[in-house]
């Protein structure tokens, strides 16, 4: 009855095209922005933003930048981590070496680097496909991991080869460094997960995205139609590499403070992977929600026997943590293989028939 | 339908929960020391006793003293797996607690130290790091939150090249001489790597690096270079499963263990008794005692376990981990101990507690009270010195106990500190830090 397109006449293409055409869909993106920038930031206590809601921003950030290439553009890779240690790496570098660049720039930049990085390592996919593609990505993780441990100029050859995020202002508000507020760098993340998935979503929308899945769908198919699969994948690595280059930037500077290459290890490419798995496969949503479901819900269980005032020993909590975590995620696959993204989907489906349903 | 209840009371509930928590009850004074620990995954062998050690000493002081002068001391674990993300999330969950937040942290992760550095003069959290850390804060005028004393990685290093020149009867013995250090390949296991290279250059010895990745279960192509080598001694920086793993491929290849020395984070009885009889012989450098046999121990016995040895033994009593788990909770003890002495006797500050550290004097006397003359050497520390270079121990694991062979060894102090403060100078810069004077 609520959740209703009748009515609802568009008169132009723009319309038409719009991004959300139903009204109620508009409604409630806008509460969520609204929440997301106006309450959460002041209702949340540091711990629940330096150690929650940022980890959550910045792995959405790179589950949206892996859904491009593996959900979008059909391209399995297992060098997600690899490519975020990319980003954090360039952006380190760039900015102890020029300290006077706006740091937001710098983000930027490190994503072009990674993006480079990303198609480089894409190449292969010209030749490979599938489960032998994802051993291909899994040599950029291990080189790019086996690089940033063994080549002293990238840590500026720090005795432990640790990065360490420097003190950096953006007019005047300190951004990142030990000073800069979890206020701040909440806002940093939510403005770089609000651009990228805005402009996410109209990629997938647009040409380019429609390429990806024609790749994805049949790849001889669509290039008979005309799609060129050489700039269409590595177009496909390229943006997801920024994406990700960019999280693995916001990691250091805004989350960790400092970082070795172990914080970028195998796990984290499975972890982003998990993440669009479970969330759905060729959705934006998904990646968010999926991002949300690995990050947050093993915080939650860590917390859950204090907040009930039970007390657990900490290494049996631990363990029963991850028991629960891991029968969640079979939970949550039996009850849609599709993720968490067809779960709303149904949602909403019913919601358009309550209360009357058949 | 079924699903969506459950859900809706897994939400109830978790909603109804946290507005209970968010009462807080009002209390007598209380000292809040939170506590980073890892009781699962690949660093258990380590993390356990440490941990048990911590508590212990801990609840020895709240039963046996009624607390620090009275101030009860409450302590809280946080499960971090050593992994340096889990542990920004513990720390940020830990540092507000009780009645004056955190009073001082002990990270036991360099990994996890290296994140907390620079927030320790924001938040006003003072970081006790143990032995371990970055060794550049040992300069107290770039790293005023920062303690490592009673000695660091750099230190350690110096005194395993003492030791081995010791063993080989003379500094020119050493020219020639192949040495491997096996390292666990992370911010922790590189720390020692820059003194051994600048000691290699002026004793002139064959320096091989050996790197283990994270966790250190595979090692058979670490070891079979080592074979190919043949070292004349192997010194290792290991941490949880890895040292085990080490120490019985290092049997495995027949290397003769007394020229085998591991850290002092690679000995512990977790580490030997995997082996079986073939880690008789390994060693390790430590700075404190080794064993049950000292009057802490009996006190512990007596207060916490109720005389219970049985108990005791299963919670590591005595084993090397333990110890040092037991001399660090001290240490923070006195440190707050020292902290009320000038600023009365109530819950400190972290701001107090920093100036506590930096004022402690832990002398021969006060350890004798302590109930540990012999278990650790005298400690001071001073505004520009955090490490103290208190001497380095080496010990050896002779099949059933580990026990300390040789005298204190102290460590190469003019290799060392112009190092640190090269190092610690270099850290100012990149972080724009005034260095203050002292």
């Amino acid at each position: 009855m609520l959740y209703r397109e009748a009515g609802q006449f568009k008169t132009s293409y723009a319309a038409d095209q719009a991004m959300f055409p139903i009204i109620q869909d508009r409604a409630f993106i806008a509460m969520v922005l609204i929440i997301a920038y106006g309450v959460v930031p002041f209702w949340a206590n540091e711990y629940w933003l330096q150690a929650v809601i940022i980890p959550f921003l910045i792995f959405a950030l790179a589950a949206v930048g892996l859904n491009l290439l593996t959900g979008y553009a059909g391209q399995l890779s297992l060098g997600t981590g690899a490519f975020m240690a990319v980003g954090a790496y360039a952006t380190y570098k760039i900015t102890t070496i020029y300290p006077d660049i706006n740091i937001l720039v710098v983000f930027l930049m490190s994503g072009l680097i990674a993006a480079g990085v990303g198609m480089v390592f894409g190449v292969p996919s010209l030749r490979i496909k599938g489960f032998y593609l994802a051993v291909a990505t899994l040599a950029a993780q291990f080189f790019i991991q086996w690089l940033f441990n063994k080549v002293g100029w990238f840590f500026n050859y720090n005795p432990s080869g640790t990065i360490i995020a420097p003190p950096r202002t953006v007019f005047g508000v300190m951004v990142a460094g030990p000073e800069a507020t979890a206020q701040v760098r909440y806002f940093v993340a939510l403005v770089f997960l609000t651009v990228g998935t805005v402009i996410a979503k109209n990629l997938v929308r647009g040409r380019v995205g429609r390429a990806w899945m024609a790749i994805r769908d049949r790849d001889i198919a669509a290039e008979i139609i005309g799609i060129q699969p050489l700039q269409t994948k590595l177009l496909a690595f390229g943006i997801s590499s920024f994406y990700c280059g960019v999280a693995g930037a916001l990691s250091v500077f805004l989350w960790l403070g400092s970082a070795e290459t172990e914080a970028f290890d195998i796990n984290v490419s499975f972890q982003v992977l998990f993440m669009i798995i479970i969330g759905g496969l060729g959705s934006i949503l998904g990646s968010i929600l999926g991002a949300a479901f690995i990050t947050l819900v093993p915080i939650f269980l860590t917390n859950a026997p204090a907040l009930l005032n039970i007390p657990f020993p900490t290494d049996l909590s631990k363990h029963i943590e991850e028991i629960i975590f891991g029968g969640l995620i079979i939970l949550f696959l039996i009850a849609e293989p599709n993720g968490m993204a067809r779960l709303w989907q149904i949602g909403k489906e019913k919601l358009r028939r309550w209360p009357f349903p058949y | 339908m079924k699903f969506r209840t459950l859900f809706l009371g897994v939400v109830g509930a978790a909603v109804g929960v946290t507005g209970i928590a968010g009462v807080k009850a009002a209390f007598a004074d209380e000292q809040f020391i939170p506590m980073l620990v890892y009781r699962t995954g690949p660093y258990a062998p380590s993390g356990i006793p440490v941990a048990n050690g911590f508590r212990d000493y801990y609840t020895l002081v709240n039963k046996r003293d009624g607390g620090i002068n009275g101030v009860k001391i409450a302590f809280e674990e946080c499960e971090t797996q050593y992994n340096t993300k889990l542990g920004v999330e513990c720390y940020e969950k830990l540092k507000g607690k009780g009645q004056t937040g955190a009073s001082l942290i002990n990270p036991y992760s360099t990994g996890i130290t290296y994140q907390l550095i620079p927030k320790a003069p924001v938040d006003k959290v003072p970081i006790l790091s143990m032995g371990y850390g970055q060794t550049a804060s040992a300069d107290g005028r770039v790293f005023e939150w920062v303690f490592n004393f009673p000695t660091t990685y750099w230190s350690q290093a110096s005194a395993f090249i003492k030791y081995v020149a010791h063993e080989e009867k003379g500094y020119d013995k050493l020219k020639g001489k192949k040495i491997v250090h096996i390292y666990h390949n992370s911010a922790y296991g590189k720390e020692a790597n820059p003194t051994l290279e600048a000691l290699a250059k002026r004793y002139g010895y064959k320096l091989t690096l050996l790197a283990v990745d994270h966790p250190g279960q595979e090692q058979k192509a670490t070891w079979l270079q080592v074979r190919r080598l043949n070292p004349d001694w192997i010194f290792m920086s290991g941490w949880g499963v890895m040292n085990q793993v080490a120490v019985k491929e290092a049997g495995g290849i027949n290397y003769p263990m007394e020229k085998f020395v591991g850290n002092w984070w690679s000995g512990t009885d977790a580490d030997v008794k995997p082996a079986g009889t073939g880690a008789k012989g390994y060693k390790s450098a430590t700075f404190h005692g080794a064993g049950s046999g000292f009057k802490v121990h009996a006190d512990i016995l007596k207060h916490v376990y109720g005389g219970d040895a049985a108990k005791a033994k299963e919670n590591n009593i005595g084993e090397v981990l333990y110890n040092r788990g037991v001399v660090n909770a001290m240490f923070g003890v006195e440190a707050i101990r020292t902290a009320m002495g000038k600023f009365g006797n109530k819950a400190m500050t972290g701001e107090q507690v920093r100036w506590g550290l930096e004022n402690l004097n832990l002398t021969k006397a006060r350890l004798k009270e302590l109930g540990m003359d012999g278990f650790t050497a005298p400690v001071k520390v001073s505004c520009a010195d955090h490490e103290t270079g208190g001497p380095v121990l080496f010990q050896q694991w002779d099949g059933n106990a580990w026990k300390v062979i040789g005298k204190p060894l102290s460590p190469m102090v003019d290799v060392v500190r112009p190092m640190i403060e090269k190092a610690a100078a270099d850290y100012a810069k990149e972080n724009k830090i005034t260095p203050r004077s002292c």
